[in-house]
């Protein structure tokens, strides 16, 4: 299978697959942690004052 | 389609932007929503955002000290790569939204791209590697690693964040300074920029574009082009807000699945799918 190259009917699935299973191991690592930590205090920086 | 795009474009946004309280007193949504994140570009310090902004989730992970592998943010991308690629752009994007409607604004010459477009069209390319990656991972300020993109760049940060938090809160009001004008500055030239040029921000400076433009080729949802009914009109092509031609469109990065070029197509020889599995059978 060349996964980059065709349109293969089932790349998206394993994409999804992907997905799920990086998503399991950012958790594990508490990486949803990190990122909810960052988005419940105003980011000074995206508004341009950090 | 044009309506029923319009309508989901306007709805996605403010239903992931509902939080109105935020809107009121200058603060920000703090809930369990927040460990999640939307797949579009939706800063995550506007007042209304009840979810987290993917690009500020990746900065988020890349700015701690030491190296991880940021397999939240990427399973994030994946996942909803996946299934839309960069039907994400063109339906549930709230920038995007912004940019669409700036462009039916009646003045100027509408253009569909900039002058050398094919080699401006890698600035979203340079963008997520020099600023999101490379950036969020050397640039400092101070004792902590900066978001260098939502820093120096995101003009969606500037419209839905810095404008109505400053808006509402007087004490961040107080210390907006160089900074400020500077993202200030970047917005009102994408904003006027957008009134001609479709999309110029997703065009050639979108860090996410250039992860979901990616997935265009093998995602779940495609723009089917039934060849054998085409009767090459070139209705579609010149329907196309990105100017693609009709062997790009869907599977190229730059198509956004607007649905533009199905409505144009009188002989409905495009169509939105999922992915035609009979179709896919080696002959």
């Amino acid at each position: 299978m060349n996964f980059w190259k065709n349109s293969n009917s089932r790349a998206w699935m394993l994409g999804v697959l992907t997905g799920a299973v990086f998503l399991a191991a950012g958790a594990f690592q508490g990486q949803l942690d990190v990122i909810w930590r960052k988005a419940v205090m105003i980011c000074l920086e995206c508004i341009g004052i950090g | 389609m044009k309506k029923l795009r319009l309508t989901v474009q306007l709805l996605f946004t403010i239903v992931t932007n509902g939080y109105l309280y935020g809107f009121l007193s200058g603060k920000i949504y703090r809930g369990g929503l927040k460990y999640a994140c939307v797949p579009g570009l939706n800063c995550y310090s506007c007042p209304g955002a009840v979810a987290s902004c993917p690009i500020g989730a990746l900065q988020a992970l890349l700015n701690q000290r030491g190296f991880q592998v940021p397999f939240a943010a990427l399973g994030f991308f994946f996942l909803f790569g996946s299934l839309l690629g960069r039907f994400v752009c063109g339906w549930l994007c709230p920038f995007g939204l912004v940019q669409d409607l700036l462009h039916k604004i009646p003045i100027f010459k509408k253009e569909k791209r900039l002058p050398g477009h094919n080699i401006l069209k890698y600035g979203k390319y340079a963008v997520l590697i020099g600023l999101v990656c490379v950036g969020s991972m050397f640039l400092w300020g101070g004792f902590a690693k900066v978001p260098a993109f939502c820093k120096y760049l995101c003009p969606s940060g500037t419209l839905l964040g810095a404008l109505p938090l400053l808006g509402a809160n007087g004490a961040l009001r107080s210390q907006a300074g160089g900074l400020f004008l500077w993202k200030l500055g970047i917005l009102i030239a994408i904003v006027l920029l957008s009134i001609k040029v479709y999309r110029p921000f997703c065009q050639y400076l979108c860090p996410l574009g250039a992860i979901y433009g990616w997935f265009n080729r093998f995602s779940l949802v495609q723009i089917r082009w039934e060849k054998d009914r085409c009767t090459s009109c070139m209705a579609c092509e010149q329907a196309c807000p990105v100017a693609l031609s009709r062997q790009e469109i869907s599977r190229s990065p730059e198509c956004i699945r607007c649905g533009k070029c199905v409505d144009a197509c009188p002989e409905k020889c495009l169509h939105f799918s999922g992915h035609n599995f009979a179709e896919q059978q080696p002959s």
